[in-house]
Formats: C-alpha cells, sequence, structure tokens
C-alpha cells in the first residue's frame, strides 16, 4: 500500500473535500513516472477525423462483430461513427482507446462502452447494467434510464444520465464525475475511492457506505447514510463547481444547487498504515 | 445465474407461448438446463387443468436415477385410481411424453387434500393445478422445451418464464421453475437469486403443513406466498412480506389468475428491466428478453431496490 501523509497546503480539490490524502509509495512512483514515455504509449490507436462520418447497422451483429466494425471504421479514420439497431445487445462499443464520436441510436445491454479512454459517446436510448465500467476519460451521455453498478470503478470522464439509474451506481469508482439527472437506487456510491457522483433527484438507502473518498452531491432525498458516509458543509466553491458542470452536461442548468446536500467520507472507517508491503513484511 | 422473464396483456389476449419461448431464448446464455413456462391461457374456467409428472426426464445431463416406462405407467394407474376415489372426474387426457401428462378434471373439493393424496406416490409431482394455469418444464433451453410441447400456439393473457443454471440442486424437473404455489389453484413463482435462510423458513412451513418437492431454495417462494395467501393475506401484500421473510439476493416473479407481480430484494442485488404500457407489461433479467417481443425503441427501466409491483389483466 502506498505511503499516506497528510498535507499541510491544502489544494483547491482536497478543500473540496475531494480527497485529503497524498500518495507517496513507491508503487505511485513507479508507476506514474512522466518521464518513461511507454507508461503512455497506447495500443491500437488511430488518426481520426470528426468530420468523416458513417453508419452502421449492428440488427445482425452480435457484440464481437460490431466491435471489430468500429475499430475498423476508426483505423479508415473514420471520426464520427452511428450505430443503429443496438437492441439492448451486450458489450458495445467496449475497450475504444481512441478519439471518437459514437452515437448509438438505441438502447444497449450490459456493459456498454466499457473499460474506454477517449471517445465521446451519446446513447439515444436507456442502457444496462454496468455502463462505462472503467473508464479512464472521455464523455458518455445516456438519455434515458441506466441499470445498476453505472460507472463502476471508473476512473475518469464524465458519466451523464438524464434519467434515472439503478442500484450500486458508481460503486468503486476512482475518479470522473458521474451526474444523474433522475433518482438513484440503493448504495450508490458504494465503496467509492474519488471522483464526483452527482444526483438531482432522490437516492435510495445506504448512499456512500464504505466511501474512502470523493464527493457526492444529492439534490433530493436520501434513503438514509451508508456506513461512514456523512454530510458535509456546501461550499460556494462546491456550488460554481456544481453549476458549471451541470451547464457542461447539459442537464439541470437552471437547477438550484444551493440545495444540494454533501456527503463525504467520516473517515473512521479509515485504517492505513504506513509501511510499503515490502516493509511491512520486514517488520514483521 | 439464471435468467427470468414475464409478460401481461392488459385487456386482450395474445400468443403468450411465442412471445415467452422468444424472451426465454434470449435469455439462453443465463443458463439452459433447463427451461419453464408459466402459461395462463384462455380457457372456460371450468374445469381444473393438472400438469404432472409421473418421472423424470433422464436425457443426457439430467441428474435423475433412469427408470423403465412400465414405472410411469404404473404411477399412472395409482393416480388414475387416486382421482376416481377422489370424486375428480377426468374429462380429457393427455399423455405428451411418457413422464408428462396433462390432464383436463372436474373437481369441486379442498385442493390440498386433493394434492396431497395424488402427490403420495412416489415419483408423482403435480406441476401446476389451475383453471387457467398450466406449468411445462423441462431440461433444455427454450426452443426445445417449446418445441416438445407444442407450446408456441398457446394464446392467453399472461406468462411467465425461467431459464435455469442449475448452481444449488439437480438438472432435474423437480428443481426447474416455474414453482406452483401449492396448494393455490392458478399461482406460480420464477425466481433468480438466493434465498440464505431457506432451511430455516423450510422446517416452520413444513411444521405448518406446506409441502416441499425439491431441495431448490426458489421454491420457498412459491410455499412462503402461498402460505400468507392461505392465512388471509392479499398476493401484494405477501410479497411485501416476503422482501423482510426471505434473507438473499433475489428477484422474483409471482402470478396468479388475473394478476402478475415482480418483487426485487432490498439490496437490489439481482437485474431486472421492465416495460410497462396501458396494455401490456414486459419485463426481464436483460433487456434483450423484451426486445424479442418489441424490437423498436421503447421506454424500460429498473425496479429498485425493496420494489414490489402487482398487474392485473
Amino acid at each position: 500500500m502506498a505511503n499516506l501523509k497528510t498535507s499541510e497546503k491544502k489544494s483547491k480539490a482536497q478543500s473540496m473535500g475531494l480527497h485529503t490524502e497524498v500518495l507517496t509509495g513507491k508503487t505511485q512512483q513507479k508507476f506514474f513516472n512522466p518521464d518513461e514515455a511507454e507508461n503512455f504509449y497506447y495500443f491500437g490507436t488511430y488518426d481520426v477525423d470528426f468530420n468523416k462520418r458513417t453508419e452502421i447497422d449492428v440488427k445482425n451483429m452480435d457484440c464481437r462483430e460490431a466491435n471489430k466494425k468500429i475499430d475498423e471504421l476508426m483505423k479508415d479514420g473514420y471520426g464520427t461513427i452511428v450505430i443503429k439497431n443496438p437492441q439492448g445487445k451486450h458489450s458495445l462499443g467496449v475497450g475504444i482507446l481512441n478519439k471518437l464520436n459514437l452515437i448509438f441510436e438505441g438502447s444497449l445491454g450490459y456493459f456498454g462502452c466499457g473499460s474506454m479512454d477517449g471517445p465521446i459517446v451519446r446513447i439515444n436510448g436507456r442502457v444496462g447494467w454496468s455502463c462505462a465500467e472503467n473508464m479512464m476519460a472521455g464523455k458518455v451521455v445516456i438519455e434515458k434510464n441506466a441499470g445498476s453498478c453505472f460507472g463502476a470503478a471508473i476512473r475518469g470522464g464524465d458519466l451523464i444520465c438524464k434519467g434515472s439509474v439503478g442500484a450500486r451506481t458508481g460503486i468503486d469508482q476512482k475518479g470522473g464525475t458521474i451526474i444523474i439527472g433522475g433518482d438513484a437506487g440503493a448504495f450508490t456510491g458504494f465503496m467509492m475511492q474519488r471522483g464526483r457522483i452527482i444526483i438531482l433527484g432522490d437516492v435510495g438507502i445506504n448512499l456512500g457506505d464504505s466511501m474512502y473518498d470523493g464527493t457526492i452531491f444529492v439534490g433530493g432525498k436520501i434513503g438514509s447514510f451508508g456506513s461512514d458516509a456523512v454530510e458535509a458543509e456546501l461550499t460556494d466553491s462546491d456550488q460554481d463547481w456544481l453549476k458549471r458542470k451541470l451547464k457542461v452536461a447539459e442537464i439541470g442548468e437552471n437547477f438550484d444547487v444551493s440545495k444540494m446536500t454533501k456527503v463525504v467520507a467520516g473517515k473512521k472507517l479509515w485504517n492505513y498504515d504506513a509501511l510499503e508491503p515490502t516493509e511491512k513484511k520486514g517488520a514483521i | 445465474m439464471c435468467g427470468i422473464a414475464g409478460l401481461i396483456h392488459r385487456g386482450n389476449t395474445s400468443n403468450v407461448g411465442f412471445e415467452l419461448q422468444g424472451m426465454l431464448q434470449a435469455l439462453k446464455h443465463r443458463g439452459e438446463d433447463s427451461t419453464g413456462y408459466a402459461l395462463y391461457g384462455k380457457t372456460d374456467g371450468q374445469n381444473f387443468i393438472m400438469r404432472f409428472k409421473v418421472g423424470e426426464n433422464v436425457a443426457e445431463g439430467s441428474s435423475s436415477v433412469k427408470e423403465d416406462v412400465s414405472v410411469y405407467d404404473e404411477r399412472k394407474k395409482i393416480v388414475d385410481s387416486y382421482l376416481s376415489k377422489l370424486g375428480a372426474k377426468v374429462i380429457k387426457e393427455d399423455r405428451i411424453l411418457p413422464y408428462s401428462l396433462r390432464y383436463e378434471i372436474q373437481y369441486d373439493k379442498d385442493l390440498m387434500e386433493f394434492s396431497q393424496k395424488i402427490e403420495s406416490v412416489e415419483g408423482v409431482e403435480i406441476l401446476s393445478m389451475g383453471k387457467s394455469l398450466e406449468v411445462i418444464k423441462d431440461l433444455g433451453n427454450a426452443e426445445v422445451v417449446c418445441n416438445r410441447y407444442n407450446l408456441d400456439k398457446v394464446v392467453g393473457t399472461h406468462a411467465i418464464g425461467h431459464a435455469r443454471m442449475a448452481t444449488e440442486s439437480g438438472v432435474d424437473i423437480k428443481s426447474a421453475h416455474p414453482f406452483w404455489g401449492y396448494p393455490f389453484s392458478d399461482v406460480s413463482v420464477v425466481h433468480n437469486g438466493q434465498l440464505t435462510n431457506y432451511w430455516n423458513n423450510r422446517r416452520v412451513l413444513e411444521n405448518k403443513g406446506m409441502r416441499f418437492m425439491s431441495e431448490c431454495d426458489s421454491e420457498l417462494i412459491a410455499v412462503y406466498l402461498a402460505e400468507k395467501m392461505r392465512n388471509g393475506a392479499t398476493l401484494e401484500e405477501g410479497m411485501k412480506e416476503s422482501l423482510v421473510g426471505l434473507d438473499g439476493v433475489f428477484t422474483y416473479f409471482v402470478a396468479t389468475k388475473d394478476s402478475l407481480g415482480m418483487a426485487k430484494d432490498t439490496m437490489a442485488a439481482k437485474p431486472l428491466v421492465l416495460y410497462e404500457s396501458d396494455d401490456l407489461v414486459a419485463m426481464g433479467s436483460e433487456e434483450i428478453a423484451i426486445r424479442s417481443i418489441l424490437p423498436q425503441e421503447i421506454e424500460t427501466y429498473d425496479p429498485f431496490d425493496g420494489e414490489v409491483k402487482v398487474w392485473q389483466i
């Protein structure tokens, strides 16, 4: 486990309660050394032109064929791809590590747009469980409702659902922003570690259960707080950020953010030690 | 994993056998050890329809012991004699497969006494008893079972079904869903999930005189609801009580002669997608089940944790 220490000088993110710890462990130093170019190499990225647009009908394709077709089109330089008749199929639009405008004219099944890094996706329907799971960067906008585990373990990017979402939204979230226009189910923000969740409607029971860090903003009623989730003061800085974020997300632009409830980790469950695994082993 | 699907036409009838087959076949990747249908057909409502089995399907993959067909014949004879003793008159008899039968019966006495007598014959199980309900379940995926029993022509108002991946009990018909809500006419249940207080509840219910035919935890839901209704609870009340009384993770459907209901546990751990309009409600473990009958763009949603809904025909 990475070393942790409390920083005396707070960054803006820290002052907003987004996180408090500073990582100084060897693991962090090793994997995030900006001088190591290979850390930034991506397999399978293409130069695409956003003005080069095409459509594919996936009605008679399975998810492998559809995803392969998207990859081939990107390889040919298409920067805007419209997918017709997705009809609730699972695992469409996954693993795209590229700039791309991807538009789904219909609904997706499970794991839609998972493990992607960079695309801007618009889904003119609903999505099933685990939409955008593990997303690194990019933007996904869903026009209707979403299933459970929405944005599970996302690392970055913006994930926006204009309707309501199921249970465990933002479970294990590690970064990025999830915005919900409607209501959210039980265990929203369960074990989230960083990032932000905005819910304009009501939220179910056990909100932010066992959350490690990060922030949840709720516009409506809260079913109940989960273990170690506590209400925090909504600052001017928070409100400015919320207004900007909702405007950019094209959702709830006129929403009164001053009445939102801010939820953060109470940190009673925090149980770190200050040693790297190897050091710990030596100490034992 | 298992997949469940259900639909109800409100104020109308449709080819529910064909529709449910499509929905369950779309979910076959969730399990195809066995598939079951509970179809609520268009009948005159005069006679009971009893679906029962006198043996198991012992095809490849089955966990049942092979028996000679003569054993099935002998069991059928005993059932016929018991029906006569009970004062039940068999109006029509179909032996669809050596081990699977369908009787139309005139009977107006207590169903519990009736069921106990019939099921006292070794190897005999009533799969369903009702004036509208017919439960058909067997090994294989939805298409296989549908073709085996000619279900695609069945017209009715509503239906629920189950595609099973056997995890905690055998690959056999007795563990397959749907389960009949013994001893209630026209009650059936399908379930996706695991119940962790199965044995505690089973012991309590058995002491109250309820019967279990399998060791499948899902059977508990049917028996639990039947017992609640026997004590005067409405279907919806029984379902709401089940959210507290049943421990574990579950999404289940229950159907009666004129209604269809769904319940989801308080942790919303099991999936369900729902489409609701004035004339049709369709739901399933995954959206692709609904898409098999409604390929156009539709509004669907996931019910929230602890939600119970009941629709009438």
